[in-house]
C-alpha cells in the first residue's frame, strides 16, 4: 500500500530530477519553444518541495492537491496549468483514503491525464506530454517498471511527430525531428514514480 | 546581458519601473502592475499581462485611456492566475473587469482559471483573444494565431472606450471589432537571447533572415536570403493584405522587435507606406516604435487595423502611459 510519504517522496524525487535536468529540457526547449521549459518547472517544483518540508499533508490525495495548485501559482506558461491539473485532478481521485493500492493509483492517474488532454485539447500523437503520460497509464496496470519504461519510449517517439499543440505547433514541419520537451519532463515525472516505489518495494507482490 | 542573475531579472525590472513611474503602483513581490488612481468610479477596467520580454507590452500600457493593470510573468511565460485575480480585484470598481488575452496556450489557460476564480469572488470578467499573426497559416493543426502586434490596437482603442465610461459588453465589443480588423506579421534577422539559456533560442546565420516569427523567440516558418527593406516590406504587406482586404483606411504598426534602431524602422516605414499606397490601402495614422519586442531580437513586424470613424476617434483620444502618450 502506499501512504503520504509515498508520494511526498514522488514529488521530492521528482523536484531533485527536474533540477538535474533543467538544463537539458531548456536545451529540447530551444529550437521548438522558446528556452524555458527547464527552469519554469524548476521553480514549480522547488515550490511544491519547500511546502511539503514545512508541512506535510496527511494523505496521498492531500499531497498531490497541494502540490498541483502550487504548480499552477508558481510555473504559469502552459505548464503551469497543465502539470497542476495533472496532479490536482490525480489527488482529488485519490478521495482522502490514508493508503491507496497501486490499481486505485493507475485509475486515479488516469483521471488525471484525461483532464489535462481537456484542458490542453490534446491528444495521442499531437506531439506533447499526453504521448509520454497515456503509455505510462496504461502500462502502470504492470508494473512501475514498465510505466517508466513506456513514459520513456513515449517521449523519444515524439521525435519524428509534427507538433500541432502549443508553441511548437507554429513551425509545423520544422518541428519535426526534434523531441518534445513537455513529453519529456513528463517521463521524468514517470521515472520517479518508479525509482520511488522500486525503493519501497512497492508493487513485488 | 545587463542583468545581476537570470532569477531576478523580472523583479529588478519592475523595481526599476516603480522608481521611475511614481503614477504606477507596482507591487514587486505579487508581480502586478496598477494605476494608482485605480480602481476608477463607474468604469470599465481593462487587465493584460503575458510573459516579460516584450517590453514596453504590457505594463509599460498601463494608465489613464489604456491598462488599469497589468501582469508581467517569468520571461516568454505566461503570468500565473494569482496575479491575475490579484490586478482584477485591485482595479475593479464594479462596472467589470475586460481581460486581455494573447492566443498563446500558456496564457489562455491561465487567464480562463483567473476569470473562474475572479467571479468566484463576485468579479464580473469578460475576456478578449487577440490572434493576428497571418504568419500561422494552418489554425487547423496549430494552437491558431499568434496575438502580437494588435494587441498595442485592441488595448489603446479598448481603454479608451472604456475611459469613456462604456459598460462592460460593449468594451468588450469594440476590442473584438478591433482584433478582428487587425493582421500582423513579423520578420526577424536576428534570433534573442533569453536570460535563462544566455544564447540565441535559435541559430540565424548572418546573411540570412526568418520570415513569419513569433514575439517569444520561436523560429518562423521560413527562411531566406537577406532581403533589403523594401522587400521585406512587400512580403510582409502582402502576407497580410492576402487576408484582409480593407475597405476603410487603417491605422499601421511599424514595429521593432527590440534591436533594431529607429533609423531602420523608419526607413522601413517608408517602405511600408510606398507599399500600401501601390497596393491602394488608405492609411489614416502611422504608430513606429520599439512596443511589442522580443527581448533583444533583431526585425520588425507590420500590424495594419481597418478602422471606422468610431476607432479612429478612440485612437486619438488621450492617453498616458509610459510607454504610449498623447493629448493628456
Amino acid at each position: 500500500m502506499l501512504d503520504a510519504d509515498f508520494f511526498r517522496r514522488w514529488m521530492t524525487v521528482t523536484a531533485a530530477s527536474v533540477d538535474r535536468e533543467a538544463q537539458r529540457l531548456t536545451a529540447l526547449d530551444s529550437p521548438i519553444g522558446d528556452a524555458d521549459h527547464g527552469s519554469n518547472l524548476q521553480r514549480g517544483f522547488a515550490a511544491v518541495r519547500a511546502a511539503l518540508e514545512k508541512e506535510p499533508p496527511a494523505t496521498p490525495g492531500a499531497v498531490l492537491i497541494q502540490s498541483g495548485r502550487l504548480l499552477i501559482s508558481t510555473v504559469g506558461g502552459a505548464s503551469g496549468p497543465l502539470y497542476g491539473t495533472l496532479l490536482r485532478r490525480t489527488g482529488k481521485a485519490l478521495g482522502d483514503a490514508a493508503e491507496i493500492d497501486e490499481r486505485r493509483l493507475a485509475e486515479a492517474l488516469r483521471a488525471g491525464v484525461d483532464a489535462v488532454m481537456q484542458l490542453g485539447g490534446a491528444t495521442a500523437g499531437d506531439k506533447t506530454m499526453i504521448d509520454a503520460l497515456l503509455p505510462a497509464v496504461d502500462a502502470l496496470g504492470d508494473s512501475f517498471a514498465a510505466a517508466r519504461t513506456a513514459a520513456e519510449e513515449g517521449a523519444v517517439a515524439t521525435t519524428p511527430l509534427r507538433a500541432r499543440k502549443g508553441r511548437a505547433s507554429y513551425l509545423g514541419e520544422r518541428s519535426m525531428g526534434h523531441q518534445d520537451p513537455g513529453a519529456t519532463s513528463a517521463a521524468l515525472l514517470i521515472a520517479a514514480l518508479a525509482d520511488v516505489a522500486a525503493e519501497a518495494g512497492a508493487g513485488d507482490e | 546581458m545587463l542583468i545581476n542573475v537570470p532569477e531576478t531579472v523580472v523583479a529588478d525590472a519592475l523595481r526599476g519601473m516603480a522608481a521611475a513611474h511614481p503614477e504606477l503602483t507596482v507591487d514587486v513581490e505579487n508581480r502586478v502592475v496598477v494605476r494608482k488612481d485605480a480602481p476608477v468610479a463607474g468604469k470599465v477596467a481593462l487587465v493584460s499581462g503575458g510573459g516579460s520580454g516584450h517590453e514596453p507590452l504590457h505594463g509599460g500600457f498601463v494608465g489613464p485611456g489604456m491598462l488599469s493593470a497589468a501582469c508581467p510573468g517569468e520571461v516568454f511565460t505566461s503570468p500565473v492566475p494569482d496575479q491575475m485575480v490579484r490586478a482584477a480585484a485591485a482595479v475593479d470598481s464594479g462596472a467589470g473587469v475586460l481581460f486581455v488575452v494573447k492566443n498563446y496556450t500558456g496564457d489562455v489557460l491561465n487567464f480562463d482559471m483567473a476569470a473562474e476564480l475572479a467571479e468566484d469572488e463576485g468579479i464580473q470578467v469578460a475576456k478578449v483573444l487577440v490572434d493576428d499573426d497571418v504568419a500561422v497559416t494552418d489554425s487547423l493543426y496549430t494552437a491558431g494565431r499568434r496575438g502580437t502586434g494588435a494587441t498595442l490596437f485592441v488595448e489603446k482603442i479598448a481603454g479608451a472606450a472604456a475611459e469613456e465610461g462604456l459598460p462592460l459588453e460593449r468594451v468588450e465589443a469594440v476590442a473584438r471589432q478591433v482584433n478582428e480588423n487587425s493582421r500582423s506579421f513579423g520578420v526577424a534577422l536576428s534570433a534573442c537571447t533569453t536570460p535563462a539559456k544566455g544564447s540565441p533560442t535559435f541559430d540565424l546565420p548572418a546573411g540570412e533572415l526568418e520570415l513569419g516569427i513569433g514575439i517569444h523567440g520561436e523560429p518562423g516558418r521560413e527562411r531566406r536570403p537577406m532581403m533589403t527593406s523594401g522587400e521585406i516590406a512587400e512580403v510582409a504587406v502582402d502576407a497580410i493584405l492576402e487576408d484582409l482586404a480593407p475597405r476603410s483606411p487603417v491605422l499601421v504598426l511599424v514595429n521593432g522587435m527590440g534591436a533594431t534602431p529607429l533609423l531602420e524602422l523608419y526607413g522601413f516605414n517608408a517602405e511600408v507606406q510606398r507599399v500600401l499606397g501601390e497596393r491602394g490601402v488608405p492609411v489614416a495614422r502611422v504608430l513606429v516604435g520599439n512596443y511589442v519586442t522580443s527581448l533583444d531580437m533583431a526585425g520588425a513586424s507590420v500590424t495594419l487595423c481597418q478602422i471606422d470613424e468610431e476607432l479612429l476617434r478612440l485612437w486619438d483620444a488621450p492617453v498616458r502611459t509610459p510607454g504610449l502618450r498623447w493629448g493628456m
